[in-house]
């Protein structure tokens, strides 16, 4: 495989107006033009200026990225398209609610884990926990992977949301 | 801010006015019956009845190919959204600015499946450049201003307003054109300096150069073309152009190879493949240009000049991107170039041309009108021959004989030539030529069509009849779906499945009802009077000339072929059999 053809992730930070239907020409973009869509979170950012931030991680080919960040640049409620993986360091983090239901060992070892994670017990039963974890998508990753002979039964996550280090702002 | 409440129908109109719309192309309905009845209330802005919707797209699109102008398009919810959807992405395809007007049921029906709703804007998001939906009569004015700012700016395109119908109805003040704050859109017409200088360097250092120019430079305005005219000749390099470029560069200027891609000339083609520095001017190297894009231009350094970012690098990497309006980018390459009294390598130069000169010779575009059956070709070159130095307009339908229109009709200026490029449409051509003509009244628009194509929109005929459209519709008659039978002929066993077109129509009879002239000839000996007379009937006609069944358009760069694998005529296909990869090409 040459350097060209290498597939790597990039998290992508768009700042657009929250107006109808902006979020479906988002979407619509990536799928009717084939790029992958890892993740992707949208909230409003600034009430008074009605402007949201979607980040999306994605994958493809150094042509492929230029190409997506081109293409979001040319939708008309786009304000700004920044490449965080390019730009420099970032923080990028997720929330995951995990669902394990268990008993006896299983649940003590459950909580033993979820506390070397620090992560959060938000509800519980006799038999269950909702761990709340937050972190970057390895750590979740490897969080519910050890919580999967423990009795997972439920996860819900948010996807990534991404900044830049340091004193710029998007 | 005017004070007198107006509704929203009023509105619209106002707005039209206000930004120098002169005709409206449209078909009615209910839901769009306010509008309507707004304008039968004035006479600044006429409405052009069309007889499909898709027709009323078309019929933009020429408008505002041939004028540089933004086209309008009134249509009804529902079907009325659903026929303007092939035009749309025409539109967008081709970059073409439109601004098309939809009716939408009234805001509190949406979402209920009522009666001629459709999810509009969902349907047009992916075939337009910008969709609107106003939900509220106090955005109308400035979506409206919007609208036009978006079609027209950057890269062109069509733009849908939908519109509910109680919207229409409510009344609101209107906001003119310069009340209107436009900072959403703003495209980067100047380009990076750096680029430029880095850009003449390697033009000035060039020694087997070629400028590739396409519809950028036409979409950026004539003076676009004459930049671009001056800079190649100053550089006295060879220019070649796309389908959609045609006119950008003067056809009969010496410098000129003929259009490239998959039925380009043989030299244009040999120049793109052998040349050490390609400038790209207004293209975006689309698979119909390159053929197979690893063997494309393998030793050339590119320099890219285009408007939209994301056509640079998306499917050839080019080494000089150069992002911005073609006229402006031409402008600043030539004051660099002469600042630094750049001179091209004449010893080079000389070199370049002379093998250039050799692959002319092969004479790529020759024909045999020997026999007493009529070459297309050869009613081509007669009509180029016949229109020259006349105020013209030329549009075409798909399939062959847009591809004999493009190779033997020579245009030398801009907004001359209206063809559907990107997306192929057959269909286009009657309701482009229409289009043409009511911007245009009393220049000559021929409609260069097949006979399969003209049925896709020939109920226009009916329009061209009531506004008395003096459209000549020069039928070059096969009797095949020529196109796809001359790839059932190379790319499948001579199979030629439902390519026959059975059941024509009398096409001198159908003129008539139409209350046209209708011509036909089988004859070469009559092209000529037939062509004449054509050209100088006052009227509207139609000339049904039936020319070889057999012919195949050449040269022919096969699906998954390179620029240097060009099939040269009907002998050469035998031994360049098309490959496997090629086939599932379209
Ligand atoms: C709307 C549409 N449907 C199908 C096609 C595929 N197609 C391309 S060329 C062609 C045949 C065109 O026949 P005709 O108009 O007679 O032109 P000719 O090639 O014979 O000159 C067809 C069916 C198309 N381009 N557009
Ligand atoms: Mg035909």
């Amino acid at each position: 495989m040459t350097i060209d053809q290498q597939i790597n992730f990039h998290t992508i930070s768009v700042l657009v107006d929250n107006e109808p239907g902006v979020l479906a020409r988002v979407i619509g973009l990536f799928s009717g033009r084939g790029y992958n869509i890892e993740s992707l979170t949208v909230a409003e950012v600034d009430i008074e200026k009605a402007i949201s931030r979607i980040t999306i991680v994605t994958s493809g080919t150094e042509m492929i990225i230029e190409q997506i960040k081109a293409q979001l640049g040319r939708l008309v409620p786009i304000h700004k398209v920044s490449d965080l993986t390019l730009d420099g360091p970032h923080v990028e983090r997720e929330l995951a609610l995990v669902k394990v239901v268990s008993t006896g060992d299983k649940r003590v070892e459950s909580l033993r884990i979820a506390d070397i994670f620090r992560a959060r017990v938000v509800d519980s039963t006799n038999e269950s926990f909702v761990f709340e974890i937050v972190g970057d998508t390895g750590k979740l990753n490897a969080f519910i992977d050890l919580m999967r002979p423990l009795g997972l039964a439920d996860i819900s996550r948010t996807g990534v949301a991404a900044i830049a280090r340091g004193t710029e702002g998007l | 801010m005017s004070t007198t409440k107006i509704s929203g129908a009023e509105i619209i109109l106002k707005a039209l006015a206000d930004q120098g719309v002169e005709v409206v192309f449209g078909y009615p309905g209910g839901a769009v019956l306010p509008i309507y009845d707004a304008i039968f209330n004035q006479n600044q802005i006429r409405h052009i009845l069309v007889r499909q919707e898709g027709g009323a797209v078309h019929a933009a699109e020429g408008y505002a190919r041939s004028t540089g102008k933004v086209g309008v398009v009134l249509v009804t919810s529902g079907p009325g959204a659903t026929n303007a959807v092939t035009g749309l992405t025409d539109a967008l395809m081709d970059s073409i600015p439109i601004v098309c007007l939809t009716g939408q049921v009234p805001t509190h029906l949406i979402g209920n499946d009522a009666f001629q709703e459709c999810d509009t804007t969902g349907i047009t998001r992916p075939c337009t450049k910008h969709n609107y939906l106003v939900k509220d009569v106090k955005d109308l004015s400035k979506v409206m201003h919007e609208a036009f700012h978006v079609a027209r700016s950057g890269r062109p395109g069509p733009v849908v307003i939908d519109l509910p119908k109680d919207v229409c109805m409510a009344l609101e003040n209107y906001t003119p054109k310069e009340e209107i704050e436009l900072k959403k859109y703003q495209p980067r017409l100047k380009p990076d300096a750096d680029r430029i200088e880095e850009a003449v360097e390697l033009i000035a250092g060039a020694k087997k150069p070629v400028f590739y120019c396409g519809g950028g430079v036409i979409n950026s305005g004539p003076e676009a073309s004459r930049l671009l005219t001056e800079f190649v000749r100053e550089t006295g390099y060879p220019c070649t152009l796309t389908l959609m470029g045609l006119g950008a560069y003067p056809a009969s200027d010496k410098q000129f190879l003929g259009m490239l891609g998959m039925h380009g000339t043989y030299e244009a083609n040999m120049t793109m493949h052998g040349c050490d520095v390609m400038v790209c001017v207004g293209a975006r190297f689309d698979d119909r240009i390159t053929g197979r894009l690893d063997a494309f231009a393998p030793g050339a350094k590119k320099i890219h000049i285009d408007i939209d970012p994301s056509s640079i690098n998306k499917n050839v990497k080019v080494d000089i991107p150069i992002v911005g309006d073609v006229a402006h980018v031409l402008k600043d390459l030539m004051k660099v170039w002469k600042d630094k009294k750049c001179k091209p390598d004449a010893k080079a130069l000389d070199k370049w041309w002379a093998q250039i000169a050799d692959w002319r010779a092969i004479d790529s575009l020759k024909f045999d009108q020997s026999g007493d059956i009529i070459k297309p070709q050869y009613v081509l070159q007669r009509l180029g021959e016949l229109i020259k130095g006349r105020d013209s307009y030329i549009t075409t339908e798909v399939g062959q004989h847009q591809m004999w229109a493009a190779q033997y009709l020579g245009f030398d200026e801009p907004n001359r030539w209206m063809t559907s490029g990107g997306l192929g449409t057959m269909g286009y051509g009657l309701p482009a030529a229409m289009g043409v003509q009511i911007a245009h009244p009393q220049s000559l628009v021929v409609d260069v069509s097949g006979e399969a194509s003209f049925l896709m929109n020939m109920q226009e005929l009916s329009t061209i009849s009531q506004y008395r459209l003096p459209v000549k519709c020069l039928i070059l008659n096969n009797f095949y779906m020529g196109m796809v039978r001359q790839w059932q002929e190379l790319l499948h066993g001579s199979r030629y499945s439902e390519s026959y077109m059975e059941s024509l129509p009398d096409f001198v009879k159908l003129a008539d009802t139409f209350g046209m002239t209708g011509l036909r000839t089988t004859k070469p000996g009559e092209v000529d009077d037939v062509l004449k007379e054509m050209i100088e009937t006052d009227g509207p006609v139609i000339a049904d000339i039936q020319v070889d069944p057999a012919e195949n358009c050449f040269p022919m760069i096969p699906s998954g072929a390179a620029h240097n694998e060009m099939l040269l005529g009907p002998d050469d296909k035998a031994e360049k059999p098309v490959s496997e990869e090629g086939m599932v090409l379209v």
